[in-house]
């Protein structure tokens, strides 16, 4: 049934729609088509382009199963669990101090937080490179201290690899729980103690529990890079293989693009598959904190 | 809680954030150290010299590659601002069918790895032709940095007193001089630091520009990465500090930009 | 009678969660003051809002001066808002702010300064042109949201619970600057308030409102004095309803019976017949109690509680039938019932009302 200004709203539908039209253009032809693609080269047989013509297989999802590959795969996602694991230990603690530091503080802090974040991890990687070499900073004060004779091969190391992977990814622990220890009513501790819980108790039963979707979303933001990562056990060296040096090979090296395209696939469903249980857990909106 | 535990309390805070930001930030400050640093390899300390940043402003082809990092900053983010900004005036203000798509995929590049999409465009451009270079680095930078732009902005619409935009509707003014007059400038500081952040992940991104990029043309953090998987230059130390300091500037400006507009606005409510 | 200048006519709304309004109609006329009064949720900001053009309703007619206006955009209808939330642009000083509607207007620059300066004298704000809307209090704030919307001259001007914010004393004062200014400029004032203290003290007229309709709309007096719906005795003051079948009727005179016991009703104003069912709103203050029975009444009660209203005594009652009853009674605690005793409901009959019957003057 026609309503009363349905014209109007009509107009204003129709101008909102001009407005998204270039966002939409981008996503549909720069993110949508381009993955799109890759999807379909991974399901035509080695060598082939993605065309009408290319013979249709699933043979580069079961290569996947290889026991090598599978390894590479819980390589991956173990050296990204220690990740988020050791993130959170560290960042957790970070955060809420910070949130409970005075106003002024808080923006400095907030500002030294940031500032690493949006810096380049090469860059930064490249820090821990100088500290850790044989002759480097860390080195030399140990031995200088007295601890050790010669000194130590940090490089290579898979604890070097796991200290520069927490190092990259802290921030992205420390501003979402940060900004959910900031948006908690404090009174609330405040009526739990009164009510006659212990400092650790009140944490455990008010604060923990009303921080978990900066907790939840801390852990989704720093997996799931950590999954993709493919420069940082290069850059550190050792020779660690990770789903993405494994990619990044097949591209360069191998050449067997289909075959990368199907590793690809799987890595993007991986993502979409820990989004999804995020989502599940009513996790919000990721990105602004 | 007995005084003295108290005071521990007290002093751990502090302590414990130092300790943590001093580890955030020494690498960071070994970079810029040894930049300075005489010897020609990363190893032990030789002497103060500012040698490595004459020689890097020497350098043509390291010239090149800061004025093609610094065009293709300025472009994508000024692109993403613009695409970003009507694309969030247009989803919060209403709602078509397709909305809810469009928001996911057009965000999706700030999701998967950045691998995946490089691989992506490389696959994609080459098979229908487009060719690699500056154009096709714009494009792909444009397409990442949108996100960042767009979901800054929304946050600000959706924290927005909707009775504003009313208000003016309602003294007279049509909508396209309510978006001009009320929505444009209340969203602006949003906006800027959106186009900031997108500023700094343009001249921070290895990954895809390492894939769409041509041999002619080279950007920055490209000059970084090839120079460190050879073992790193003090060169590479004084363009890595050059950068730092640059994005530096773009996150503090950023957030300053935000501070400021948050308070403004909030007091107004 | 005077000049219709808004006339809403069966307007309907549904935002597809059921409907918001159903089929409300209303005329108000020009220079008048009418308070849109209900609850949270009773679809009165809606009704504004529609007026106002910032909503279009699904079906029905917008008229204003005779001129329909239900196509209308907002920015093309001769009536201004004040907000509830003021909607000062926080990013323009006040006399932007002011000036907002007048450079739309395409005034030249030296009127628009001068209508500024008006505006903001009517409204006392004159020293702080310059400031920014986060440097102003709520109730200055208030003043420039009103001399804004002041300033376009509006036909009509909406004002959706503009005192909310304040705080009770400020409150009470802007009711009456509102009022003063209203008078002053002759400008026809939609206002609306859950209030219904704000209502009684400042209205023309009172339209109830309740789940998308009108309960009732009349003077404040009409509706204090004769509430047409149960509804509307309870929202607007303090009384007791009593639920009793009419005996007999003589004259002027009926006589009601419940199970609490029988009492006299006024029966000019309402059709009684023996046998029909009869609300009666007694209001609190008018509600007293007697020590003796009172001739005509028979209503006794035991005092539950007396309590110090502040100036009187409100005596808690309860009814032979078990009903409850509030009375207004003694200037002095000294001097009020004790709890326990027994007391006699009594009123005049001629300040009660009989629910859904005629107002005094009808």
């Amino acid at each position: 049934m026609a309503h009363n200004g349905d014209a109007l709203r009509r107009r204003e539908k129709r101008r909102s729609i001009l407005f998204t039209l270039p966002m939409a253009l981008f996503a549909a032809l720069l993110v949508a088509l381009p993955l799109i693609y890759v999807l379909g080269t991974s399901l035509v047989e080695s060598g082939q382009d993605f065309s009408l013509g290319a013979t249709f297989t699933l043979e580069n999802y079961r290569r996947i199963l290889r026991a090598d590959y599978l390894l590479v795969f819980l390589n991956s996602l173990q050296l990204a669990f220690f990740t988020t694991v050791i993130s959170l230990l560290i960042g957790y603690p970070f955060a809420y101090c910070m949130a409970r530091a005075g106003r002024k503080w808080r923006f400095i802090l907030m500002m030294l937080v940031i500032i690493p974040f949006w810096t380049s991890a090469l860059v930064r990687i490249y820090g821990w490179k100088i500290l850790l070499q044989g002759n480097g900073l860390i080195n030399t004060v140990l031995k200088r201290l007295g601890l050790i004779e010669t000194s130590i091969k940090f490089l290579g190391s898979y604890g070097s690899v796991l200290l520069a992977m927490v190092y990259c990814m802290i921030s992205f622990m420390i501003l979402p729980c940060h900004s959910a220890v900031d948006k908690m009513d404090f009174t609330l501790v405040e009526a739990a103690r009164d009510l006659g819980a212990p400092p650790w108790r009140a944490f455990l039963t008010v604060t923990l529990p009303l921080t978990t979707p900066g907790i939840l979303a801390g852990c989704v933001l720093v997996f799931v890079p950590c999954v993709g990562i493919f420069y940082l056990s290069d850059i550190m060296g050792g020779g660690l293989m990770l789903i993405g040096n494994l990619i990044r090979d097949q591209l360069l090296k191998v050449r067997d693009w289909n075959f990368g395209s199907a590793l690809s696939m799987v890595l993007v469903l991986l993502t979409a598959g820990i989004y999804a249980v995020y989502r599940k857990c009513g996790g919000k909106d990721l990105g602004v904190f | 809680m007995t005084a003295k535990r108290r005071r521990k309390r007290k002093l751990f805070s502090p302590i414990y954030l130092t300790l943590v930001l001093i580890i955030l930030y020494l690498p960071i400050l070994m970079v810029i150290i040894y930049s300075f640093n005489s010897g020609r390899t990363i190893g032990a300390w030789q002497g103060f010299t500012t040698s490595w940043y004459t020689r890097l402003f020497g350098n043509a082809l390291m010239a090149d590659a800061l004025k093609n990092s610094l065009i293709l900053a300025v472009l994508s983010s000024a692109l993403a601002g613009i695409i970003g900004t009507l694309g969030a005036i247009g989803l919060t203000r209403s709602h078509f069918r397709s909305a809810g798509l469009v928001e996911t995929v057009a965000t999706l590049p700030m999701m998967i790895p950045e691998l995946v999409l490089g691989m992506a465009y490389l696959a994609l451009f080459t098979a229908i032709g487009v060719k690699l270079g500056m154009g096709a680095l714009i494009l792909t930078h444009t397409t990442f940095c949108i996100p960042y732009v767009f979901i800054n902005v929304k946050s600000r619409l959706i924290g927005m007193d909707p009775a504003l935009e009313e208000a003016a509707r309602d003294l007279g003014a049509s909508p396209m001089r309510v978006l001009r007059d009320i929505t444009l400038p209340l969203i602006m500081p949003s906006v800027v630091s959106g186009m900031m952040l997108s500023a700094a992940m343009s001249l921070d991104d290895v990954v895809i520009s390492f894939f769409v990029t041509s041999a002619e043309t080279t950007t920055l953090p490209l000059k970084v990465y090839t120079g460190l998987r050879s073992g790193g230059t003090p060169e590479i130390n004084a363009l890595s500090t050059l950068m730092l300091g640059a994005i530096f500037l773009a996150v503090a400006l950023s957030q300053l930009l935000r501070a400021r507009s948050d308070k403004k606005l909030n007091s107004a409510q | 009678m005077q000049e219709v200048l808004l006339s809403l006519q069966h307007i309907k709304k549904d935002f597809g969660e059921g409907e918001v309004l159903s089929d409300i109609s209303l005329d108000v006329h020009r220079g008048e003051f009418v308070t849109l009064l209900g609850a949270s949720g009773c679809g009165k900001t809606t009704t504004l809002r529609i007026i106002s053009g910032l909503e279009t309703a699904d079906e029905g007619r917008v008229l204003l001066g005779g001129r329909d206006m239900t196509d209308l955009p907002p920015e093309k209808r001769p009536v201004n808002t004040v907000f509830q939330s003021y909607a000062l642009f926080p990013h323009m000083n006040v006399e932007k702010n002011v000036a907002y509607g007048l450079r739309l207007r395409g005034m030249d620059k030296r009127a628009i300064d001068k209508r500024v300066r008006e505006m903001l004298e009517l409204v006392q704000m004159s020293e702080h042109a310059g400031r920014m809307p986060s440097q102003l209090s709520g109730g200055q704030r208030q003043r420039i949201a009103i001399a804004r919307a002041l300033a376009l001259e509006p036909e009509l001007l909406l004002l959706d619970e503009p005192l909310g914010a304040l705080d009770l004393q400020l409150r009470r004062q802007m009711q009456v600057e509102l009022k003063r200014l209203q008078k002053q400029l002759g400008i026809t004032f939609i206002y609306i308030t859950h209030d219904q203290e704000e209502a009684v003290n400042m209205s023309d007229r009172i339209a109830v409102m309740r789940s998308g309709r009108f309960e009732q709309i009349g003077t404040p007096e009409e509706i204090y004095d004769a509430p047409m719906t149960r509804y509307v005795a309870q929202f607007i003051g303090r009384s007791t309803i009593l639920t009793g079948t009419v005996k007999s009727v003589s004259g002027d005179t009926a006589v009601i019976m419940d199970e609490n016991g029988s009492y006299p009703v006024d029966a000019t104003r309402a059709r009684l017949v023996p046998g029909k069912v009869c609300e009666l709103c007694v209001r609190t203050e008018r509600m007293r109690v007697s020590r003796e029975p009172v001739p005509g009444f028979s209503l006794p009660c035991t005092v539950k509680e007396a309590r110090y209203a502040g100036g009187s005594v409100l005596t808690y009652v309860t009814m032979a039938g078990g009903a409850e009853a509030v009375a207004t009674g003694e200037e002095r605690m000294a001097d009020a019932a004790q709890p326990g005793d027994t007391v006699y409901l009594c009123w005049n009959p001629a300040q009660a009302a009989v629910i859904g019957g005629a107002s005094h003057g009808a």
